[in-house]
C-alpha cells in the first residue's frame, strides 16, 4: 500500500512535471522542418498579398509572374490579392494571425515581421529552406533558374536577417531622390552643385519665396509655391540623424531618438515651415503634384515613385493643363557631409508564413523563390525606379540594355526613372537600413510623427521652443508606446503590467506544491537516514 | 502530510489543466501585443491631433495664441485663414470611414458644405452620426490637394436635423464656377458613360483604381461626358464600397449609357466628385 501511495506520488509529479515542461516549451519544439520531397500528387492553394504603386504595370506582371509559375507548377494556384499601401498589409497580416488566416507568401517590412514574430510559429525562417540541397536557393529539383544565396546582393540580404535568422527574402530595392526643377533653381540665381546638401537646399527654397507685388510668387507667377516637399517624414529625419551620427535605435531596441540633434533638426524644419519654404505630403499633398505644377522646386519621394515624377513623367496625377514644362535632375536626399553621403535603403521583401501543412509552406516557398528569377526581377524594376535584389539579374545583358536606355520592348524607359535606379545603383555602399526590432516600426512612425507635429505647429504661428520640444517627446513617446530607457521588447512587456489574479494563484500553488514535494523527500531522507543509523 | 501532499498535487494538475486548456491565451495575449503596435502606427493621424491640439491648448508661450473662437457663420468659415482654429455648426449628410477612433464626414447646412477630415471620434459616438445629425465641429481648417477641409477636429452633437437636395451643377463642369460647391451634395444630368483603357489596354465602362490597377473593393473610375466634354467620376469605396447600389450599379456600367448622378463634389487638384447614386436612363 506505502509502495502504491508513493507511486501514485511520483506519478503526480512526473504528469506535473510533464505539464510545465509542455506549456513552456511549444514554441520551441514546433519549428518547420523541410519535407524531403515535395508531393506532386496534390493541389494547393496559396494565397500571396502583393503591393504595387497603384501602378497598371506592376499589376499585370504579379498577374503573369502567377500565370508563368503555375504553368511550372500545375499542382499550385496561387492566389493574388493587390495592395497600394504597406501599412495596410501589415494591418491585416496582424488581424489574421489572431485568427490564423495569415497569407502563405506576403510582401513585407523587416520592421514589420520583428512584429509578426510576437505571435507564436508566425513567419517561416528561412534558413534551412535557403540550404536546401533540393528545394533551396539553387536547388536541383527547383524547375526555374533560381538564383544561389551568393547571387542574392548581400547588403540586401542581410536586411532580411533578424536575430540571426533570415525571416525574408528581398524583392526589390530602392532609396528616396531629390527630383529637381533645375530651371527654378537656375532662375533664382543658383547653380546645381555636384552633391545637394541641406544649406542649398533650405537657402534656395527660402529664395523662392520672393513675391511679386500682386501677391504671386516671382519664380513661377502662381499663387502656390512649396519650394520643398517631403513625402516620408520617417525617412526624413532618421536620414537626417544618420548623417549627422547621431542616435536613433540600437540593434538590441534600445531607443534614442529624443535628444538635442534632433531637436535642433525639429527648431530647423520649424523656421523653414514658418516662411513657407518647406511642407511635407501629409499636410498639403504629393511632391509630384506640386512639382510637376512648377509649384515646387525639391521633391523628395522614393526612386520607386520616379515614374510619376517630372513634366514629361508617364504618370500624371494632375491635368495636362497644369503640367509646366522644366528640367528634371534627379539626386540623392540632401546630405549634411557631401563627402561622405547616407541614404536609406528600403522596398519591399518577402515573407512566407507557418501552416500546419509543411508541403503547403514547401509550395509557398518555391513561389517565393520564384520571384527572383531574372524574369521577375527585371520587368518589375523596369516599372519604377527600383533596382533587382539579385546580382544575377542586375548583371544580365536583358538589365544592361535596359539601364542603357533599351528596354526589353525596344522601347525607350523614361528618364527619370533610370536615373532613380542609377542612383541606387551607384551608391549601394551608401544606403544604411535602421535596427529591426519589435517595436522598431512604432519607432519608425514616431520619428516622422516628430516633423509632422512640429511642421502643424509652425503652420499654426505656435511657439516652437524647448518646452514645445519637451512636450512632444513625451506625448510622442507615450503615445507610441516607447521607452526610451530601455529595450523595446523589455517595453512591450511593461506593457503587459500586473500578472492576473488567476495567474498568480496558480503560480503560487505551483510554488507550494514543489515545496512540499521537497520538504517531504528531504523528511523522507533523513527518516530513513535515522532508522539506519 | 501523506494526505495533504497528493490533494495538493490534484489541486495543482486541475489548475494546471485549466491554465493550458485553452490554447488560445498565449496566442492571443501575444496577438495583443501584436495588435497595440499596429494600432500604433496606424494612430499617427490621430497622434498629430492630440500633439497638436494639446500643445496649443497648454501652451501660453505662443506667438500668437488662437483663442478659442465662437461658433462662427459659414461665410466667416470660408473666409478664415488656412491653418487657423475654426468652430462651426454643420449637418451630417454622409458618412466616409470610421478607424482608430477618427471619422470623415461630409457635412452641409443651408449655407454651404464641408468636409471633416479623421475627427476624433469613438465608434459608439460614429454610430449617432446619421445623415441630418446636426454637429458642432471644432479644429482647423486646411487644404489637402486642393481640398479645403476641417482636420485635428472634435465634435459634439446638437439638437436639430437637415438634409440638404442636390444641386444640379452640370452646367457648371468645367467652369470656374464649380469650385464655389466645393463638397456640396450635387447632381449631374444626362451625362454619357465614355471608355476608359482598361490595364489591358481595352476599353472599358469603368476600372478598378484610376488606372485598372486594382481589383473588387478598391474605388471604382469612370467617365462621364456632356457634350464633347469628358469628366472623371469616383464610387469611394470606403463611402460607398461593394454591396451598395451604386457599387453595384457602376460595375453594370456599360458605354454610351446615358445616366443621372448624385455625390458629394470632393476635390483633389480639381474636382473629383465622389458618387453617391447613378440611375441609368
Amino acid at each position: 500500500m506505502r509502495h502504491t501511495k508513493r507511486g501514485c506520488l511520483i506519478l503526480l509529479a512526473a504528469l506535473c512535471l510533464t505539464l510545465l515542461t509542455a506549456c513552456h516549451g511549444s514554441k520551441e519544439t514546433d519549428e518547420y522542418q523541410t519535407p524531403a520531397e515535395f508531393d506532386t500528387s496534390r493541389s494547393y492553394e496559396i494565397t500571396f498579398w502583393a503591393k504595387n504603386d497603384t501602378n497598371k504595370n506592376q499589376t499585370l506582371i504579379y498577374e503573369q509572374t502567377i500565370r508563368e509559375f503555375q504553368a511550372l507548377y500545375p499542382n499550385i494556384a496561387v492566389n493574388l490579392r493587390l495592395y497600394t499601401d504597406y501599412g495596410k498589409i501589415y494591418n491585416d497580416v496582424i488581424t489574421n494571425i489572431a485568427t490564423r488566416t495569415t497569407p502563405n507568401v506576403c510582401i513585407t517590412y523587416p520592421d514589420h515581421i520583428a512584429t509578426y514574430l510576437t505571435g507564436q510559429n508566425t513567419v517561416v525562417p528561412l534558413d534551412d529552406l535557403f540550404t536546401d540541397r533540393k528545394y533551396g536557393l539553387g536547388g536541383s529539383e527547383v524547375r526555374f533558374e533560381s538564383p544561389s544565396k551568393e547571387e542574392i546582393v548581400t547588403q540586401f540580404l542581410e536586411e532580411c536577417r533578424i536575430g540571426g535568422t533570415y525571416y525574408a527574402i528581398p524583392y526589390m530595392r530602392s532609396t528616396e531622390a531629390c527630383y529637381v526643377n533645375k530651371d527654378f533653381v537656375e532662375a533664382l540665381g543658383f547653380t546645381l552643385p555636384e552633391v545637394l546638401t541641406w544649406d542649398f537646399v533650405w537657402e534656395v527654397s527660402e529664395a523662392a519665396m520672393q513675391k511679386n507685388p500682386d501677391g504671386t510668387f516671382a519664380v513661377n507667377g502662381q499663387n502656390v509655391m512649396i519650394p520643398f516637399l517631403y513625402k516620408s517624414t520617417d525617412n526624413m529625419m532618421i536620414q537626417m540623424l544618420k548623417q549627422k551620427n547621431a542616435g536613433y535605435a540600437t540593434g538590441d531596441g534600445r531607443i534614442d531618438l529624443f535628444h538635442d540633434t534632433t531637436k535642433e533638426i525639429l527648431f530647423t524644419i520649424a523656421g523653414h515651415v514658418k516662411t513657407g519654404a518647406f511642407s511635407t505630403f501629409k499636410s498639403s499633398g504629393y511632391p509630384a503634384n506640386f512639382l510637376n505644377a512648377g509649384q515646387c522646386i525639391f521633391a523628395v519621394d522614393s526612386t520607386a515613385g520616379s515614374t510619376w515624377m517630372g513634366s514629361e513623367a508617364p504618370l500624371l496625377d494632375i491635368s495636362a493643363d497644369k503640367i509646366v514644362p522644366f528640367e528634371t535632375c534627379v539626386y540623392p536626399v540632401p546630405q549634411f557631409d557631401a563627402g561622405n553621403p547616407k541614404m536609406i535603403s528600403q522596398g519591399p521583401s518577402v515573407c512566407i508564413f507557418r501552416k500546419e501543412d509543411p508541403q503547403e509552406v514547401l509550395a509557398s516557398w518555391l513561389f517565393a523563390q520564384y520571384l527572383l528569377t531574372n524574369e521577375v526581377q527585371i520587368a518589375y524594376a523596369g516599372t519604377e525606379g527600383y533596382v533587382p535584389v539579385t546580382l544575377k539579374a542586375q548583371q544580365s545583358e536583358v538589365y544592361r540594355d535596359y539601364m542603357n536606355g533599351t528596354a526589353p520592348d525596344g522601347s525607350e524607359p523614361y528618364s527619370v526613372k533610370l536615373a532613380a535606379s542609377k542612383l541606387l545603383l551607384d551608391h549601394v555602399d551608401d544606403t544604411f537600413v535602421t535596427p529591426v526590432f519589435n517595436g522598431s516600426a512604432s519607432l519608425r512612425d514616431a520619428a516622422g510623427q516628430l516633423i509632422e507635429a512640429v511642421n502643424k505647429s509652425a503652420r499654426r504661428k505656435q511657439t516652437v521652443d524647448d518646452a514645445y520640444i519637451e512636450k512632444l517627446y513625451t506625448e510622442t513617446v507615450a503615445l507610441y508606446h516607447l521607452n526610451p530607457d530601455g529595450a523595446g521588447a523589455a517595453d512591450r512587456k511593461a506593457e503587459l503590467g500586473e500578472l492576473p489574479g488567476m495567474a498568480v494563484a496558480l503560480l503560487s500553488a505551483l510554488g507550494l506544491t514543489w515545496g512540499c514535494i521537497l520538504f517531504y523527500l528531504i523528511y523522507g531522507w533523513i527518516r530513513r537516514r535515522k532508522r539506519h543509523n | 502530510m501523506k494526505k495533504i501532499l497528493p490533494g495538493l498535487l490534484s489541486l495543482m494538475l486541475a489548475l494546471a489543466f485549466v491554465g493550458c486548456g485553452n490554447t488560445e491565451t498565449p496566442v492571443s495575449e501575444e496577438s495583443s501585443s501584436v495588435s497595440s503596435e499596429a494600432v500604433s502606427s496606424e494612430s499617427s493621424e490621430s497622434v498629430e491631433a492630440v500633439v497638436s491640439s494639446e500643445t496649443e491648448a497648454g501652451s501660453e508661450e505662443t506667438e500668437e495664441t488662437t483663442e478659442t473662437t465662437g461658433v462662427m457663420s459659414f461665410a466667416e468659415y470660408e473666409a478664415a485663414e488656412l491653418d487657423t482654429e475654426v468652430t462651426v455648426e454643420t449637418y451630417v449628410q454622409a458618412k466616409q470611414s470610421w478607424w482608430d477612433n477618427k471619422a470623415t464626414v461630409y457635412g452641409q447646412s443651408e449655407e454651404g458644405a464641408i468636409f471633416m477630415y479623421n475627427m476624433v471620434c469613438s465608434e459608439e459616438d460614429y454610430e449617432k452620426l446619421l445623415p441630418g445629425t446636426k454637429i458642432r465641429v471644432n479644429g482647423f481648417k486646411s487644404a489637402w490637394e486642393g481640398e479645403v477641409e476641417i482636420i485635428d477636429a472634435t465634435f459634439e452633437i446638437l439638437e436639430g436635423n437637415f438634409i440638404a437636395q442636390a444641386t444640379d451643377v452640370t452646367a457648371l463642369l468645367g467652369t470656374e464656377e464649380l469650385i464655389a460647391h466645393q463638397n456640396e451634395f450635387v447632381s449631374f444630368k444626362d451625362m454619357t458613360i465614355v471608355a476608359k483603357k482598361d490595364k489591358d489596354d481595352n476599353d472599358a465602362a469603368f476600372l478598378y483604381n484610376w488606372d485598372g490597377s486594382g481589383s473588387e473593393g478598391n474605388d471604382l473610375y469612370f467617365d462621364a461626358a456632356v457634350g464633347d466634354a469628358v469628366y472623371s467620376f469616383t464610387v469611394e469605396s470606403y463611402l460607398y464600397g461593394p454591396g451598395t447600389d451604386v457599387y453595384e450599379t457602376v460595375k453594370t456600367l456599360n458605354i454610351g449609357d446615358v445616366v443621372d448622378m448624385e455625390g458629394f463634389l470632393y476635390w483633389y487638384q480639381g474636382a473629383n466628385p465622389h458618387i453617391t447614386s447613378v440611375t441609368v436612363k
